[in-house]
C-alpha cells in the first residue's frame, strides 16, 4: 500500500550554505523500521532531483526514532545569494511529506 | 544537588524578547543567552557601520535589555548576547549610556577577537590559504569583495568574563550554543577537556539557541499531536534548561505559557541545521548525538542524557561574506480563468524584451506564488487549471546595482496593455544586496592570542 510520509512522520529543515538538511520523524519503533528500508538515499536523490544536484547524505539515528538527511549544492549557491522565496529551505521539509513510499 | 537553569534569549536579529520576561518572572533563570546573529546578520550590521562607525551592532540590544533589565537585576539573572555583532565595543557603550542615564547599576562585558577582516592578508603570510571549506576554491577569487569575516569563537572568553563578575557579557561572532554552555562551565567548574561534559552543554545549547523552535513553534506534523494542537502559540514560552552537574539536563518552560515541550518538539529542534549528527563541530567539544537519550517525563519537561563528546577541533570556523551582485524582483498577480496561463505568457513577454534590449542579467529567476515559490521542482501541477489566482515573481542577478533596479521598471505598462486581469503589481522596490558566504578554517593559535573580555561598570 502507497502512503504519504505525512500521514506517517514528521520533518524539519533548514540551511548551512549551500546544503539542505532535513530531520525526519517516526512516530514508534514500527514506522521507524519502514522509514529506514524505504527512504534510502537514491530514492531521495530521485525526489528531490529538481531541487538538489549533489549527493545525499543519510544518517539513521535509532536513538531517536529519526533520519538526518542533508541535499548536498541546494540552495542556489547558500541563504544570502538566492533568488528564492524560500531561500532558507524551510519548505524542504515539507516537500519530503509529500514523498510516497510502500509500507 | 546543585542544578543551574538557563533560558533562551531571541533566536534571531528581529525576534520577540516578551517571552524572555516570563522565562525570568516564573521560570526561575539563572542565565539567559540570546542569539541575535544568522550568517546573514553580519551583512547587515556591516552596511550599518559603513554609515556610522559607532553602529554594527544589532539594535534591539538596548530596547530589549532596558525592558528586561528591572525584571533581572532583583533576581540576579545575567545575559549572554551575541548582539555584540561587528561592534562589541559601540554596543557596551550604547548599553552604559542607556543604563546610566536610568541610574541603573551593571557589570557589563565584552568578548572581542573574532573579526579578522582587517587580517586576512597577516592570516595567509602565517601560512592559512582560507581555501572555501566545501569548494576548495582559493580566497583571491572574492578577496577584493570581502565585507566581513568572523571567526567563531568557544565559550572560554565568555566564562572569564562571568568569572570577572559581569552582569552582561557582549560578543561579537561566537558559536550560538557558546552562549549557553559559557554559564555551564562557570557554575560547574568543568574542565576544558571533560569532553562528555562539554557535549551534554553544546546540547543544551543547540536546543535553546532558536528560541520558540525548541519548546513547539515551527513544528512541522500534521499527526495527531501535530501543531495545530500546540497550545497558545501566542504566549509561547521559551525553552528553558535545567542542568545538574553531571550534563543531565531537563529542557521545560515557564508555567503558565503556550507552546509544548515533548519528546517530539525537542527531536525536532535537536536535529535542526545539524549535518552529520555523529560529529556535531563547536570550538569547545565535537558531540555524537548517536548516544542521546530523550525522555518525555510529561508536563512540559523532557531529560536529556548520554552525549557523546570527543576533543574539539584543531581549528576555529570563519565565516567572510563578500558582495555578490545585486537582485532587483517584481511581483504580479492575474486571477481565475486561466491564471496561471496569463502568468507564464507574462513571464514569455518580460523575457522577450530583455532579451531585444541591452538588459542583460547574470541570472533570471521565475516563481508562481500561489502555485511553486515555496516548493520550487516539487511543486504538485495536476491542478493549475483551477487556481483561483496566481502571482508571477521575477527575479533577476546584476553586478550593477542600477542594472537590478532597473528591472522593475519593465512591469508597469502590462497592466494596460498586457494579458487581462493583471493586479496587485509590487511597484518599483529598490534592488537587494546580494552575499556570497565564504566558510573556512584557521588555526587557534592565529586567533585566541587576540581574544580580548573587558569589564565596565555603569555609572550610577
Amino acid at each position: 500500500m502507497k502512503r504519504k510520509l505525512v500521514d506517517i512522520a514528521h520533518a524539519r529543515s533548514g540551511d548551512k550554505g549551500d546544503r539542505c538538511d532535513l530531520g525526519l520523524f517516526a512516530p514508534d519503533a514500527a514506522t521507524y523500521a519502514v522509514l529506514k528500508r524505504e527512504v534510502t538515499p537514491e530514492r531521495l536523490a530521485r525526489h528531490f532531483a529538481g531541487m538538489a544536484s549533489g549527493p545525499v547524505e543519510l544518517y539513521p539515528l535509532d536513538n531517536l526514532l529519526a533520519l538526518k538527511i542533508v541535499l548536498n549544492d541546494a540552495l542556489s549557491g547558500g541563504a544570502a545569494r538566492s533568488l528564492r522565496s524560500d531561500n532558507l529551505g524551510k519548505c524542504a521539509a515539507a516537500a519530503l511529506l509529500r514523498m510516497e513510499i510502500e509500507g | 544537588m546543585k542544578s543551574v537553569r538557563v533560558g533562551a534569549g531571541l533566536g534571531f536579529y528581529g525576534d520577540s524578547w516578551k517571552p524572555v520576561a516570563a522565562s525570568i518572572e516564573r521560570g526561575g533563570v539563572q542565565y539567559i543567552g540570546s542569539d541575535h546573529l544568522a550568517e546573514l546578520t553580519l551583512a547587515i550590521l556591516q552596511k550599518d557601520r559603513m554609515k556610522d562607525p559607532a553602529a554594527g551592532y544589532t539594535r534591539d540590544l538596548v530596547p530589549m535589555l532596558t525592558s528586561l533589565w528591572p525584571l533581572a537585576q532583583p533576581r540576579g539573572v545575567k545575559f549572554l548576547l551575541n548582539a555584540g555583532g561587528l561592534n562589541p565595543e559601540g554596543a557596551r557603550d550604547a548599553l552604559v549610556a542607556e543604563f546610566s542615564k536610568r541610574g541603573w547599576k551593571a557589570k557589563i562585558a565584552t568578548v572581542t577577537g573574532d573579526a579578522v577582516i582587517a587580517r586576512i592578508d597577516a592570516l595567509r603570510a602565517a601560512g592559512e590559504p582560507l581555501a572555501h571549506l566545501d569548494t576548495g576554491d582559493a580566497i583571491d577569487t572574492v578577496r577584493e569583495r570581502l565585507l566581513f569575516a568572523n571567526a567563531y569563537l568557544g565559550a572560554q572568553p565568555l566564562v572569564r568574563a562571568l568569572e570577572a563578575g559581569a552582569d552582561i557579557v557582549l560578543t561579537g561572532r561566537v558559536a550560538d550554543a557558546a552562549l549557553f554552555l559559557a554559564p555551564l562551565i562557570h557554575e560547574f567548574g568543568w574542565a576544558a577537556d571533560d569532553w562528555n561534559r562539554l557535549a551534554q552543554g553544546l546540547t543544551v545549547g543547540h536546543l535553546l539557541e532558536c528560541s520558540g523552535q525548541g519548546s513547539g513553534g515551527n513544528f512541522n506534523s500534521y499527526l495527531e499531536n501535530g501543531w495545530a494542537s500546540v497550545p497558545d502559540l501566542g504566549h509561547i514560552g521559551y525553552p528553558i534548561a535545567e542542568v545538574s552537574a553531571d550534563g543531565t539536563a531537563i529542557i521545560t518552560k515557564a508555567p503558565g505559557t503556550g507552546g509544548r515541550v515533548d519528546f517530539d518538539t525537542v527531536r525536532q529542534q535537536l536535529l535542526y541545521e545539524v549535518h552529520n549528527p555523529h560529529a556535531y563541530f563547536s570550538p569547545d567539544v565535537v558531540l555524537d548525538m548517536g548516544t542521546l537519550r530523550l525522555e518525555d517525563l510529561g508536563g512540559d519537561r523532557v531529560r536529556v542524557s548520554g552525549a557523546t563528546g570527543r576533543p574539539r577541533p584543531e581549528k576555529l570556523k570563519i565565516v567572510a561574506g563578500f558582495d555578490d551582485g545585486w537582485a532587483g524582483t517584481a511581483t504580479i498577480g492575474y486571477s481565475w480563468p486561466g491564471a496561471m496561463n496569463k502568468a507564464r505568457a507574462t513571464e514569455a513577454i518580460v523575457r522577450k524584451q530583455l532579451a531585444e534590449t541591452k538588459l542583460q542579467y547574470d541570472e533570471i529567476h521565475t516563481e508562481f506564488l500561489g502555485f511553486n515559490s515555496l516548493l520550487g521542482a516539487l511543486a504538485d501541477d495536476s491542478k493549475l487549471d483551477e487556481l483561483n489566482e496566481v502571482y508571477l515573481k521575477m527575479s533577476v542577478r546584476a553586478k550593477d546595482r542600477r542594472l537590478a533596479e532597473a528591472f522593475p521598471r519593465q512591469f508597469p505598462w502590462l497592466a494596460l496593455s498586457g494579458p487581462p486581469t493583471a493586479s496587485g503589481f509590487s511597484g518599483i522596490e529598490p534592488a537587494r544586496q546580494l552575499l556570497g558566504l565564504w566558510p573556512t578554517l584557521v588555526r587557534r593559535d592565529l586567533i585566541e592570542p587576540e581574544m580580548k573580555v573587558s569589564l565596565c561598570d555603569t555609572a550610577t
